[in-house]
């Protein structure tokens, strides 16, 4: 399941959600990522994030599908935050419930690597007196062509 | 939006630079995706940016598209900076 909001999330209730899954799941695997002070700009106070609903979503799907022919995925679930966020706030959840821990490990990895690359989402960094929308960066790219 | 036209969309950087989000441009046999860019970029001014040093992705119908694609009337084509969510 895939979800694109303002609202904040709650990790333990995701949690909660991908472990209900029958008695052949062995592993689940999170990634959460936060607003952070420092990106392009110092002193980051806070994000301002854009998507392209219905594309972004389509993507996102598409990477699951992907990691679903790759490894053992029984569920996976992905929630991106837009619009105004705060310094610490959470943006992004990426949950995936499988059979064993390598296949967790993994697949998560991989969603999360490819939405970064993949995924229209754009993030703008703001700071006292700046804005400032952020650079895509080959180490994000060189992370996600290490999957193909 | 009229039935021979193509709905062109901008976000992020570019949305803010150019100050729309949205237009419209009239369909025409052998359109490309690039044809638009440099029909557009031969506004000047921030317009120039479309065809400039900086990368543009594009997409029709909300999936990734090379520069080459072509256009038919109805379709939705969108300009934006490489990505950086996450």
């Amino acid at each position: 399941m895939i979800s694109v909001q303002t609202e904040d999330f709650d990790v333990a209730a995701e949690y909660a959600a991908l472990r209900d899954s029958g008695g052949g799941t062995g592993a689940i695997a999170t990634f959460t990522g936060l607003v952070r002070d420092s990106g392009d700009l110092r002193g980051v106070t806070g994000l301002f994030l854009e998507h392209y609903p219905g594309m972004t979503e389509q993507v996102i799907q598409g990477l699951i599908d992907d990691a679903s022919k790759h490894w053992n995925v029984r569920k996976a679930r992905v929630i991106h935050r837009v619009g105004r966020l705060a310094l610490c706030d959470q943006i992004v959840f990426v949950g995936v419930c499988s059979a064993h821990r390598g296949d967790a490990f993994s697949a998560c990895e991989f969603i999360m690597d490819a939405l970064k690359t993949s995924a229209p989402f754009w993030k703008k960094e703001i700071s006292a007196d700046k804005e400032h929308w952020v650079e895509q960066k080959e180490s994000d790219l060189a992370r996600y062509k290490d999957w193909k | 939006m009229s039935e021979n036209t193509i709905t062109v969309r901008f976000f992020a950087r570019l949305r803010e630079d150019l100050k729309t989000d949205q237009l419209a441009v009239e369909a025409r046999p052998g359109l490309t995706a690039e044809d638009v860019l440099s029909d557009l970029a031969s506004q000047g001014g921030p317009w120039a940016q479309l065809t400039g040093d900086q990368p543009v992705m594009i997409a029709i119908n909300q999936a990734m598209a090379k520069p080459g694609a072509e256009l038919n009337a109805g379709d939705e084509l969108a300009f934006f900076p490489p990505v950086t969510g996450g």
